[in-house]
């Protein structure tokens, strides 16, 4: 019996493990949900008009997006699709071949990006943007330090400023270290509009990585039950079976 | 008129004729209705079918794989993405297959344990456990190739790591990674070779081996949780008394086994296919990119124990030969582990406290190097995984001594109950 415990405590103590490299700064929780359809649909419109311009996402076709979200295909070419792409095309950018050193690196693709960093980091990353003039676009991020991207949001959150807290370090002396960020100029949106308009954004982002997963996991329900069933009546067949073992 | 030429079957109909042609009943009365198993086999026992039951998972949902799978470092990563989203079912398959690879190892560990809690690989059955170390060695070959082949930035840098192990070999080191690689870097040609070895090669040996190893098994018969010889007391048949025919007994008890194992594989499968990142790697979601390290490079879990022995040694007299030396006799040890064992029982419910602590030891030993292996190497887990490895290769060195010299308690001359 202590071996059972022993390895269930092994299963949490990886489970404990998982994906908390990225420092100091906590991540913030995403809150999203990928049975949320309509909150599935704004993402897809708000990744279109504001990210879809230099991100690709190249392993997901747009008409497998439409079955998915329940969008019909009339729709697509009108609100979706900007860059005259077939609906069985898959989602590429609207950047030109000769483009690519625009930002110092070429725009990564994001169709695996939510499995790859986690929903929380992407959630994160865009509201993690802050001003600094140091950096080429006037911008750098608080979970991403360095990061190419200009805050492309800006107009919809605002600008925030970096906020700084006093931490003595190793040797005992006070120093300033980044702590988190505070407003500054708002944008066109309130915060809970911004969280929300993010949060649809990183959903259908989440959606994007695995469009099987919601399907997989009513699925799993049905499966997971016949084989309880199964196993009930191989007991049983067992319990039959053995009766004359003595 | 001669008369024909006698036969092995004796029997009528289609079974009679086959018979005559192929040992069909003799095989089926050998191997599953009149081979005898102990009556006591408890929860462990699962294990043996278990690993069978993945080996086919394995070997069905690879087919199914290798039939939209591209063996080019420019085409598989978008190829195991086109599996997962226009292939149909293909997300199931390939979880079946990837789950697979990480029950495979699960299933083998506590059968692995299994051998060492009853003394399994004692005499007469030193043949078997070696089949088995055999088996477990291609294994780990089998899942270090197959995680190469999604061509993810963390199955390019694990190839990088482990096969770079090879050039701290004196002398031939270079030129042997470099034949490895068939590049001078991991490249397109490893990929083609890994392809080929994990689909054909080496599933050929495993299934081989395993073959030999039930054979070996059958030849000798089963050990059980008593550690005894069932052979000694017979009915007047000649069948043993303590024994029952595998098939219908253990059969059924079997498949009641594989609904308990299918419910938690499918659990996995369809709520959790990363298992928290320890089955599918976050970092293997981004296609391989020789210029970018990922954060941090580590093996999956089941390798992690002997990755931690690897980097616990430190480097000395100007080469680190010696974490690989010490890491290939992690695994190389257990083939004499026959030998090693003297104790006048096998099974531990007779065994010393000596050995009782010795295996507790040990398997808490192998569970934190697991820990360790995942872990960056500094600090407190390098101190962690020293230790664990001391005791790790103290278990089996000391063996000799500890297990003769170790109380025993008297071994019953009958099995003792039943599940």
């Amino acid at each position: 019996m202590h071996k059972a415990s022993v390895l269930i405590a092994f299963g949490l103590l990886c489970a404990g493990t998982a994906r908390c490299e990225e420092g100091e700064i906590p991540l913030l929780d995403a809150g999203t949900d990928i049975k949320n359809i309509e909150s599935l649909q704004r993402g897809a419109r708000n990744f279109m008009s504001d990210c879809s311009g230099c991100h690709s996402l190249k392993y997901l076709r747009y008409n497998r997006l439409a079955t998915d979200l329940k969008i019909p295909e009339a729709d697509l070419a009108t609100n979706l699709i900007f860059t005259g792409a077939k609906p069985f095309e898959e989602i590429a950018t609207a950047m030109p071949a000769d483009s690519a050193d625009w930002f110092g690196k070429p725009p990564p693709d994001l169709t695996l990006m939510a499995r790859e960093r986690g929903t929380n980091y992407l959630y994160s990353y865009l509201h993690g943007f802050y001003a600094d003039k140091t950096r080429p676009w006037g911008v750098n991020n608080l979970y991403l330090p360095g990061t190419a991207m200009p805050h492309i949001l800006y107009y919809r959150q605002g600008l925030q400023k970096p906020a700084y807290k006093n931490q003595k370090d190793s040797n005992g002396n006070a120093k300033m270290v980044l702590a988190g960020v505070e407003p500054m100029i708002p944008g066109s949106m309130k915060p809970e509009e911004y969280d929300q308009y993010v949060r649809d954004i990183v959903n259908f982002l989440d959606y994007a990585a695995e469009p099987i997963k919601s399907t997989r996991e009513s699925m799993g329900i049905f499966v997971v039950l016949f084989l309880l069933v199964f196993f009930v009546f191989s007991y049983l067949l067992k319990k039959e079976y053995w009766k004359d073992v003595h | 008129m001669a008369a024909a030429p006698q036969t092995a079957g004796t029997g009528k109909g289609f079974i009679g004729w086959i018979d005559q042609r192929f040992p069909l009943t003799k095989l089926w009365k050998e191997h599953l209705a009149e081979y005898y198993a102990p009556k006591n086999f408890n929860f462990w026992y699962f294990f043996g079918a278990l690993s069978l039951l993945v080996l086919a998972n394995q070997i069905v949902t690879g087919i199914f794989l290798t039939m939209s799978y591209k063996p080019s470092a420019a085409e598989a990563f978008a190829s195991i993405e086109y599996i997962m989203r226009d292939v149909e079912w293909g997300w199931l398959i390939r979880y079946m297959h990837t789950t697979g690879a990480s029950a495979f190892f699960i299933v083998v560990y506590l059968h692995m344990f299994r051998a060492l809690l009853y003394g399994s690989h004692r005499k007469p059955r030193e043949l078997v456990w070696i089949f088995g170390c055999l088996i477990f060695l291609l294994l780990m070959a089998e899942a270090f190739m197959g995680y190469v082949l999604p061509w993810g930035n963390m199955s390019y840098w694990g190839a990088q790591v482990i096969v770079s192990l090879f050039s701290s070999l004196p002398v031939i080191g270079s030129t042997l990674v470099e034949w490895i690689r068939g590049d001078y870097n991991i490249a397109d040609p490893t990929l083609n070779r890994f392809f080929a070895l994990h689909v054909a090669a080496l599933p050929l040996a495993l299934v081989f081996l395993v073959v030999a190893h039930i054979m070996a098994l059958h030849e000798v018969g089963s050990n059980n949780p008593d550690g005894i010889d069932i052979k000694k007391y017979k009915d007047a048949q000649g069948h043993p008394l303590d024994g029952i025919p595998f098939h219908p007994y253990y059969t059924v008890k079997d498949l009641m086994g594989t609904g308990g194992f299918l419910i938690l594989f499918a659990s996995v499968i369809f709520f959790a296919p990363n298992f928290f990142g320890l089955f599918l790697e976050s970092p293997n979601f981004e296609p391989a990119n020789p210029l970018q390290t990922p954060p941090d490079i580590t093996p999956v879990w089941y390798f992690t124990p002997f990755y931690a022995m690897l980097r616990a040694i430190p480097s000395a007299f100007g080469t680190q030969v010696w974490g690989v030396m010490v890491m290939g006799a992690a695994v190389l040890i257990l083939f004499f582990v026959p030998w090693l064992d003297r104790s006048p029982v096998r099974s531990i419910r007779y065994k010393g406290p000596i050995c009782k602590v010795m295996l507790a030891l040990f398997s808490a030993a192998f569970i934190c190097l697991a820990v360790c292996g995942m872990k960056p190497p500094s600090g407190i887990y390098t101190v962690l995984a020293r230790i664990c490895t001391a005791i790790y290769f103290a278990f089996f060195l000391l063996m000799p001594w500890y297990t003769k010299f170790d109380r025993v308690k008297p071994v019953p001359e009958r099995v003792t109950g039943h599940a």
